[in-house]
């Protein structure tokens, strides 16, 4: 039942943004580019973390976790390759660096609720409109999502 | 009462003057149209977009081998489940892991006949875990496991002519039973004149124990009848849990021309088995091994391919003197349905010929039994007298009376063929107190949560034979109807006609909470156990092992991997492992390769199907995938290039490198 109100509250937002667009060609569009957080309803927090279970900070160790890194590099294969490569665009962007652009809240965050981050969130919102493919939630839980985290710093610190 | 029948019937049966004339030996009032008014019923039935229907159907495709699945009010229709006939729209029965489910003794049988979906129980409640369904012509019962919609598992029944009395489950799913519809001489291919059926045929009933864990199906143990036709059966509940009851015609042991050979006798019999006693006495050695050869196929893990155990023996109890497990209750006259109350302790027969409905009473049976009340004996099965089973007999119930269902208040529902009608009755004084028409010539009928110890009661599906004019015509044939009626008051009351698929004859339905909370959404790539399963996309890849080629592939939004292959000959026999990555729910991903002679392939998020192909011409094979998963859908393709039978292109895959 709740992703079928998800979908309806996409639906809806979709339907608004469209007649938004459809009125306002010009000023919607500037308003893209500097997104408007009273607009968007996000929080600073979500703005710069992301939507989803992640609420709070996350601490990490600057000693990384081999174990975790390992399970993180076995998702990555089974879960995500098939759509990005670590260097160079495919069906998703590439992820080598990404520890370093974006916090490891939003990388969680995108990888636990995709959906939500590309429907509302300016980040989300200008790569779907780059890769055109929705990225979907693989069935991971939180501590896969931490796991892939670690893979990704992993890799960024051998970069 | 009105007297106006006979024209009742003629408005009915337009141009049928045979059965009209039937009719004017139909006494009792006429049946309404009970329509309610259409707003009303409108309203009844309106479930708004978006939102669920309450109950989940689910009808026996019949002539269709498959099972569909219903909302309920609304009458929409959600999946068919593809059972025991191939269906290209999923490539079940065409795809490697499904193909083994369609094997019999007999060969692979593409086709066949279900009937009666039994939903699992747990004390005497549906518990929506499986479905069982019966196959009638190649004798066999199904499984599907109600957390994926799917058939997992289909057994053979041997010694068995027409598996119609099938598929009922007892109370707490120990048992499901089958049955022989045509009586066969029961050893193996035995070669003998059809006239020596009295002696050589023989019926065959089935008790198919049921594993509470897992619903897998092991055949328990049969017992050798004399050569009838045993029609219908259904489990006890309640005071009855520990016997399955059994219809018979054609006592008259014809063999020929049955319609006037097996209409002489006055009464057949009902079959009472106390399972539980049987099963005991099997246990304790009275059972004979016999030889026969029959599939059980099934799946060994979450996924991979079907495998076929093919056993070589059967377990058969034949009635002994005085071994007690096994009675004939005679009643009226070919009898069809035989159904029991909630409580258990009435039992209803629908005697297509008689012209009551009689109802035996359990407690009463139980007395005779105690009291030796029997008139005689079959083959060691004693028969017991009619008068000291029967509870009342429900009078004008209409012409052709079939089968029975309950409201758990006190009020039976009986569908009626000739005349066409549900006739609602009393279990108190075993009167009519209510009749509604059918459209037109019903089967079975059903009640919602019905055929259990607490039926929910709020609605009644009919499920008709013919159709005429109900709908828009769409040629000689139309598709067959089922009607939704309102049994929440004292009348009852018509909210909806549709058709379905196939020929429905029985469904059963359940609160759709029941099995909603156990779907699942996706297969878990993690619990991935096929033998060929792409469990890393970096491992896509092509094998060959002599003219075997393996292409394990993987399917994403919105691109195969790999997506250019060459190296494959003619002669080969290719192998299209193809998993789908995905683990959204309901992203589909299919296959289809020009010229392959076989169906496309749809493959669940987490699944892995195999599509075998066997290419005959050289040239360059275009595939694509036949689910629109994405925007970019249509750049979903590939190429495989087939080279001479002795060229010596080699294998080589690749994607991504233009
Ligand atoms: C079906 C293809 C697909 C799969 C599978 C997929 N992604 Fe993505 N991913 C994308 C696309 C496309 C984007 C860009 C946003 C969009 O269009 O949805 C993206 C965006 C991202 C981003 C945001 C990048 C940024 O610059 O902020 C991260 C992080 C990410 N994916 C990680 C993952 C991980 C980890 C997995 C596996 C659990 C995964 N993705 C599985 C297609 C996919
Ligand atoms: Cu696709």
């Amino acid at each position: 039942m709740t992703s079928i109100k998800n979908l309806l509250t996409t639906f809806i937002f979709l339907v608004l943004a469209f007649s938004l667009t459809a009125c306002g060609g010009e000023e919607r569009a500037d308003r893209a580019s500097q997104p408007d957080t009273q607009e968007e309803g996000l929080t600073e927090f979500e703005l710069e973390h992301g939507i989803g279970p992640i609420t709070e900070r996350i601490t990490l160790d600057d000693e990384l976790d081999p174990e975790k890194i390992e399970k993180g590099r076995n998702i990555y294969e089974m879960k995500c390759e098939m759509c990005h490569n670590m260097q160079g665009r495919m069906v998703g962007p590439p992820l080598a660096g990404v520890t370093e652009t974006r916090t490891p809240e939003f990388i969680m965050n995108f990888i636990l609720n995709p959906r939500e981050n590309i429907d509302r969130h300016p980040i989300g919102q200008a790569l779907l409109r780059e890769y055109l493919t929705q990225m979907p939630y693989q069935n991971v839980s939180e501590e896969d999502a931490r796991a892939l985290v670690e893979f990704m710093r992993d890799y960024d610190a051998n970069l | 009462m009105k007297k106006d029948k006979t024209q009742k019937l003629r408005s009915l049966f337009v141009g049928i003057g045979l059965i009209a004339a039937a009719g004017l030996i139909l006494a009792g009032c006429p049946s309404q149209q009970g329509m309610m008014d259409t707003r009303d019923a409108a309203q009844k039935v309106y479930v708004a977009p978006g939102e669920h229907d309450e109950y989940y159907g689910f009808f026996s495709g019949g002539y269709s081998g498959q099972l569909s699945v219903w909302g309920l009010p609304s009458g929409r229709f959600l999946k068919v489940i593809p059972v025991f006939s191939q269906d290209p729209e999923t490539g079940y029965g065409y795809s490697e892991e499904t193909k083994p489910l369609l094997q019999t003794s007999y060969g692979f049988i593409p086709w066949d006949d279900s009937h009666h979906p039994h939903i699992s129980q747990t004390n005497g409640d549906a518990d929506g875990r499986w479905i069982y369904i019966n196959a009638n012509n190649t004798p066999r019962i199904a499984r599907i496991d109600l957390q994926t919609f799917e058939t997992k598992e289909i057994l053979e029944l041997p010694n068995t002519g027409g598996n119609h009395a099938s598929s009922f489950v007892t109370s707490n799913s120990e048992y499901v039973i089958g049955a022989t519809r045509f009586s066969i001489p029961y050893e193996m291919d035995l070669d003998v004149p059809i006239d020596s059926y009295s002696e050589e045929f023989r019926g065959a009933l089935s008790f198919i124990e049921l594993d509470p864990e897992t619903g897998m199906m092991n055949m328990g143990f049969q017992i050798i009848v004399p050569p009838y036709n045993y029609d219908l059966g259904r489990a006890g509940k309640g005071v009855s849990e520990d016997w399955v009851f059994f219809t018979t015609y054609n006592t008259e042991e014809a063999h020929t021309m049955l319609e006037v050979n097996a209409s002489r006798n006055d009464k057949d019999y009902i079959a009472a088995v106390n399972w539980r006693r049987a099963a005991e006495l099997v246990r304790n050695g009275h059972g004979e091994t016999m030889s026969a050869e029959y599939y059980h196929n099934y799946y060994e893990g979450n996924q991979g391919f079907a495998i076929n155990d093919v056993k070589d023996q059967v377990t058969v109890l034949t009635p002994e003197d005085g071994q007690e497990f096994i009675y004939f209750l005679p009643t009226p006259k070919s009898p069809h349905g035989v159904d029991i109350d909630p409580t258990g302790e009435y039992i209803a027969a629908g005697g297509k010929l008689a012209t009551v409905i009689p109802v035996h009473s359990f407690s009463r049976m139980i007395e005779a039994i105690e009291n030796r009340d029997f008139e005689g004996n079959v083959e060691n099965i004693p028969i017991l007298s009619y008068d000291a089973t029967i509870a009342g007999e429900v009078e004008n119930p209409g012409l052709g009376p079939l089968h029975t269902e309950f409201d758990g208040r006190g009020y039976a529902y009986t569908s009626v063929y000739i005349s066409s009608e549900i006739v609602k009755w009393s279990l108190e004084t075993f009167e009519v107190v209510d009749r509604i028409d059918a459209y037109y010539s019903i089967g079975h009928l059903m009640i919602t949560g019905g055929d259990t110890k607490n039926p929910d009661a709020r609605y009644l599906v009919g499920l008709t034979k013919t159709a005429k004019d109900r709908y828009l015509p769409t040629g000689p044939k139309q598709n067959h109807p089922a009607q939704l009626y309102d049994i929440s008051g004292d009348r009852m009351e018509l909210l909806l006609d549709f058709p379905t698929i196939g020929e429905p004859h029985y469904a059963q339905a359940i609160r759709a909470d029941k099995i909603t909370q156990n779907v699942k959404q996706i297969y878990e790539m993690e619990e991935n156990d096929h033998p060929h399963a792409l469990l890393r996309i970096a491992d896509n890849r092509v094998e060959r092992d002599g003219d075997v080629v393996r292409i394990y592939m993987g399917s994403t939004r919105s691109h195969f991997r790999p997506d250019n292959i060459e190296g494959i000959r003619v002669g080969d026999t290719v192998y299209i492992h193809l998993t789908n990555l995905e683990q959204e729910w309901d992203v589909v991903h299919g296959i289809a390769v020009k010229g392959a002679q076989n169906s496309e392939i749809l493959v669940a998020p987490g699944q892995t199907k195999t599509l075998k192909w066997e290419p005959t011409r050289t040239g360059i094979y275009p595939f694509y995938c036949t689910a629109f998963c994405s925007a970019l859908h249509q750049e979903m393709q590939g190429y495989i290039r087939v080279s001479a039978a002795d060229s010596d292109v080699s294998l080589a895959w690749r994607t991504g490198t233009n």
